[in-house]
């Protein structure tokens, strides 16, 4: 190996020693860390066989800088915008139907053999969420975070707290995390009295009960993370959570039909009505598998509650590593769920359930997501990335709600400075 | 959060000597001693805190032991550039002109080949597949740093440990000379540096008939070892004549070539090296190691005080 003669490197060496004693990079920085900043624009169209549905145009900013060795903060402001129209649990009939807004002012009709939609349906949201992120002792970290967001007729308030210890080498970490929500909804038109019917003239006041509705979210989540070896982590966690409060959507209704199939002459639409109470728990298992380069995320969740809902959700991802920068990321996901107790595709005529709601989204159903995300790092301070994805919701039941599909695109910028 | 460092940290021990004081912790899995020629005991206790907590932070900072620290956070970035603060961009720098100087020997991404090298004095040599697989995993010259961002290629990774204690000596007696005019020695594990002359004009004896685990011995001491007065400077040592491993009569010494990720054949047993600071001692020692049958010349060539042990 030592063919060349040993050469001296002692005084370079000095020198470069010299000056990183001294603290001092040979390259002007700053003292601090630069801020990270992510920002994301995402667009989710959504539409059935027939008929455009909800939009979603929602930019979010996410800045992250470290305030001290292993310490950080980070911000994060999202600003969602809502138009179309949004089902609004009646079914469609042969001949057309006429409903009255949920402000009661006004009225919109819906085509014969059309699934009846709100088309009042908008909305505008601001959220910011603050975060900050401390070593407590040399294994154990701290999260602490609070979280406010507002929409014209929903507020919500939020604190969480989350401590991790580090065991085994570091090898498992140990989580434990609760979190509190406070959220105020403030119905359009107050709200209605569950089951009550629905006026079809806006010369008929519905029956409400109340304008302000509190509804408190609890979780408690319960999580062991574990290096399985140089190039995959596994994860499982447990959460339980409780709502409690007015757990109902003012603006949904039921049809309420005869044993044909067709509705009925008075007060053929009630308002929904849900518990005031939900005890949630969720498993979820995620593996990380780093390869020579590519990275393959694959994680399940088992979901199930006291309304009777139980869901699957598989998600594979696959980042592949195209060189100088450049990757492609492929997304399938997958959801399952069965339905809410309480959930009907329309109320047979004479029959009087506690609870009762046509949201599909309580329903059995199934949905699908396959979607593909390219990137580019620009150079060390920044990122591009683009993802498109089509979504596929389908009844899974007998409810025969139509399918409804959505693309999802969104643009990534990231940079630091 | 200002405790975080020290939290974990021994509790330092003082001790009175003829002259001096001997304050005692232990860190990075070393014995620490720092000798101060101060007269008050608060004085003494006051600077051995010090350099605990700075030999703590250095420790937890610097660790790939550690889930929680920038190192970590660089070897597991999976390819995304990371920015680092002041202290971590002038290691990586230098780190990096260690890497020039030394033509490749010098490679803070060598030690992912510990993954196949297991230094236990067996016979588990590894398969030279399993070598080979590694080396696209090794090298600076893969490496994109550029202040204040580092990124790795997935699968790499960094490791400051061959010069984290030589470091935290050299770093603690810059702080502890903020604090006092008074000669200090801090030892760690062996690796030592000297702030200067002692008030009757001598330096520190240091013991070096062991050179794995030098010894700082006061003037009167009448041992046996092959004695050197540091008056200011630093020495370290590379090299533990337990870690091997031994097959068909050849002996793999722990010194790994990163060009290769090979044993160096025929390395020293050991290399200690009187330098200018104990950083560029161990730097020195740990290239004369990495010359092999050549360490001696190379070492000539460097001009320094030398202990050679074959």
């Amino acid at each position: 190996m030592q063919l060349k003669k040993p050469k001296s490197i002692r005084s370079a060496l000095a020198v470069a020693t010299c000056s990183m004693l001294s603290g001092v990079s040979h390259h002007a920085l700053a003292e601090s860390t630069p801020w990270e900043i992510d920002t994301a624009l995402l667009y989710y169209g959504e539409s059935d066989a027939d008929n455009p549905r909800v939009t979603v145009v929602e930019p979010v900013i996410r800045a992250r800088k470290e305030i001290a060795t292993d310490e950080f903060l980070t911000f994060r402001f999202v600003f969602d915008s809502l138009t179309g129209a949004s089902a609004n649990g009646a079914i469609p009939q042969s001949t057309p139907q006429t409903f009255t807004s949920p402000s009661g002012e006004g009225t919109y009709t819906t085509s014969a053999n059309q699934t009846p939609l709100d088309p009042t349906f908008h909305d505008a949201r601001g959220a910011v969420n603050a975060e900050w992120e401390l070593p407590l002792s040399r294994l154990t970290k701290g999260i602490f975070s609070a979280n406010f967001s507002q929409e014209f007729d929903y507020t919500s308030m939020g604190l969480a707290a989350t401590l991790s210890r580090d065991f085994n080498n570091r090898n498992t970490t140990l989580s434990g995390g609760l979190s509190y929500n406070a959220d105020t909804v403030r119905p359009v038109g107050d709200a209605p009295e569950g089951l009550s019917p629905m006026p079809t003239t806006t010369s008929v006041d519905k029956t409400t009960i109340g304008s302000d509705l509190s509804k408190n979210v609890a979780d408690l989540l319960l999580g062991v993370t574990q290096v399985i070896n140089r190039n995959t982590l596994m994860q499982l966690n447990f959460t339980y959570g409780m709502d409690d409060g007015y757990l109902t959507d003012p603006y949904k209704i039921l049809s309420v039909v005869d044993n044909t199939g067709t509705l009925v002459g008075t007060n053929p639409y009630l308002y929904e009505k849900r518990p005031d109470s939900r005890a949630r728990q969720a498993i979820f298992w995620k593996t990380v598998h780093q390869f020579s380069e590519d990275v393959l995320n694959i994680s399940y969740r088992y979901y199930w509650d006291d309304w009777g809902i139980a869901s699957h959700t598989l998600d594979l991802k696959y980042r592949a590593e195209l060189g100088s920068g450049h990757y492609l990321e492929p997304h399938l996901r997958y959801y399952t769920q069965s339905k809410a107790d309480f959930y009907y595709y329309a109320l047979q005529d004479g029959t009087t359930p506690d609870y009762a709601s046509a949201d599909y989204r309580l329903a059995d159903l199934d949905a699908t997501t396959i979607g593909l995300k390219y990137g580019i790092t620009h150079d060390e301070n920044s990122e591009l990335a683009i993802r498109a994805e089509r979504y596929t919701q389908s009844s899974g039941g007998d409810a025969p709600f139509p399918d409804v599909n959505a693309n999802i695109i969104q643009l990534n910028y990231s940079l630091n400075f | 959060m200002i405790v975080t460092g020290i939290i974990g940290m021994s509790n330092p021990s003082l001790e009175k000597a003829k002259g001096y004081w001997i304050g005692r912790f232990k860190a990075m899995a070393s014995p620490c001693e720092i000798l101060m020629e101060v007269k008050k005991a608060s004085e003494a206790r006051a600077l051995v805190q010090l350099a605990a907590e700075e030999a703590a932070r250095i420790e937890h900072k610097f660790s790939r032991y550690r889930t929680d620290n920038i190192i970590y956070r660089i070897n597991h970035a999976a390819g995304e550039a990371i920015a680092v603060d002041a202290e971590t961009a002038a290691l990586l720098d230098y780190a990096q002109q260690c890497y020039a100087l030394s033509e490749g020997m010098f490679d803070i991404t060598s030690g992912v080949l510990r993954e196949v090298w297991h230094f236990d004095g067996s016979a588990n040599v590894p398969a030279a597949k399993a070598v080979d697989a590694l080396l696209s995993c090794i090298g600076w010259d893969k490496v994109s740093w550029r202040a204040p961002t580092i990124t790795l290629q997935p699968g790499m990774e960094i490791d400051l440990g061959g010069i984290g204690k030589e470091y935290a000596v050299d770093r603690t007696a810059n702080l502890l000379q903020q604090h006092t005019d008074a000669s200090l020695l801090i030892n760690y594990g062996g690796d030592l540096v000297a702030t200067g002359a002692r008030r009757d004009g001598s330096g520190w004896v240091v013991g070096v008939e062991d050179p794995q685990h030098a010894v700082a011995l006061p003037p009167s001491s009448h041992a046996t070892q092959t004695q050197y007065e540091l008056v200011r400077g630093g020495i370290a040592t590379s090299g533990d004549a337990r870690r091997f491993l031994l097959k068909d009569g050849i002996r793999y010494s722990h010194i790994l070539d990163p060009r290769t990720g090979w044993p160096i054949r025929d390395a020293p047993h050991s290399v200690t090296v009187v330098a200018g600071t104990c950083t560029e001692a161990g730097i020195l020692s740990t290239l004369a190691m990495l010359h092999g049958t050549a360490a001696e010349e190379f070492l000539q060539q460097q001009a320094v005080t030398y202990w050679c042990v074959r």
